[in-house]
């Protein structure tokens, strides 16, 4: 959309982590309403979240967030900054980056539980 | 059609009018609060927190401050209504056909309106101890 290879690839990556996103909101919606179960019923429906392979599946979800967040940045600095389309291919790279950083530090806090061996919700 | 299609990303010219161009601005405006509103929440739940402690009682004291609540309701609104534009802009891109692009738009706002209400409801009706959709089924279930 942006002319260029990066540009093609940051619009893919834009649309496909933006519709993953979605999906999981639509899915976060249906969980929250869990709450009018109760609290018995929310706590057990809950723990799915602390298995280690959701726990995974929730960090590549981050990472959509953190890409989709920071490209959205430079997608408006594109439109809005006057230099933006001279220096797009800069962004995208500085794009990576952060989401590179971000993902990692988040992924040690969220995977750190199970590294940590059983917690009181992940093993019963 | 490629000439309507670009002008869904291009930056409407000054003055210009209309849901695209409405819908445009409202991507970027929305985009820039989310970026906000939406990594705070993930640090919240997944950094300050973990996952496997926001429990029904932690719930209950995040929603005794009503700051979360309209915090959790702003992130909802804007993410549901930016995500689900950016679902119509890829079933404009896609979908050929005045029929079916008529039942998706439909289908998108069925969907829209659906997931809105339940967090809404959700949001805003929520009281620790009580459990209005569990009273619900269950007088559902022994209705004779």
């Amino acid at each position: 959309m942006y002319r260029g290879q990066s540009g093609m690839w940051s619009w893919l990556l834009h649309r496909v982590t933006g519709v993953a996103i979605l999906l999981f909101l639509l899915v976060h919606i249906v969980d929250i309403t869990i709450l009018g179960f109760g609290p018995t019923v929310y706590n057990n429906a809950l723990t799915v979240f602390a298995l280690p392979f959701v726990r995974v599946v929730s960090l590549g979800l981050i990472a959509a967030v953190l890409y989709h967040s920071f490209n959205g940045l430079r997608i408006t600095l594109i439109d809005f900054w006057p230099k933006g389309a001279r220096y797009q291919q800069q962004m995208f790279v500085g794009v990576l980056a952060v989401t590179l950083i971000g993902f990692v530090a988040m992924g040690y806090y969220v995977l750190l539980p199970v590294f940590q061996g059983c917690h009181a919700h992940l093993c019963g | 059609m490629a000439a309507t299609r670009a002008s869904v990303y291009a930056k409407p010219a000054a003055g210009a009018t209309g849901f695209e161009t409405f819908s445009w601005y409202f991507f970027r405006i929305t985009g820039l609060l989310l970026i906000f509103l939406a990594i705070i929440h993930l640090v919240i739940m997944h950094v300050s927190n973990d996952v496997s402690e926001t429990s029904y009682q932690f719930v209950a004291n995040r929603y005794a401050n009503p700051f979360w609540r309209v915090y959790d309701l702003l992130l909802l609104t804007l993410a549901l209504l930016h995500g689900m534009n950016g679902l119509r802009v890829i079933v404009d891109d896609y979908v050929r056909g005045r029929g079916w692009r008529l039942a998706w738009m439909s289908f998108l706002g069925v969907v829209t309106a659906t997931f809105w209400l339940m967090g809404t409801l959700t949001i805003v009706s929520f009281h620790a101890g009580s459990a209005p959709l569990g009273t619900f089924f269950h007088t559902l279930l022994h209705l004779k």
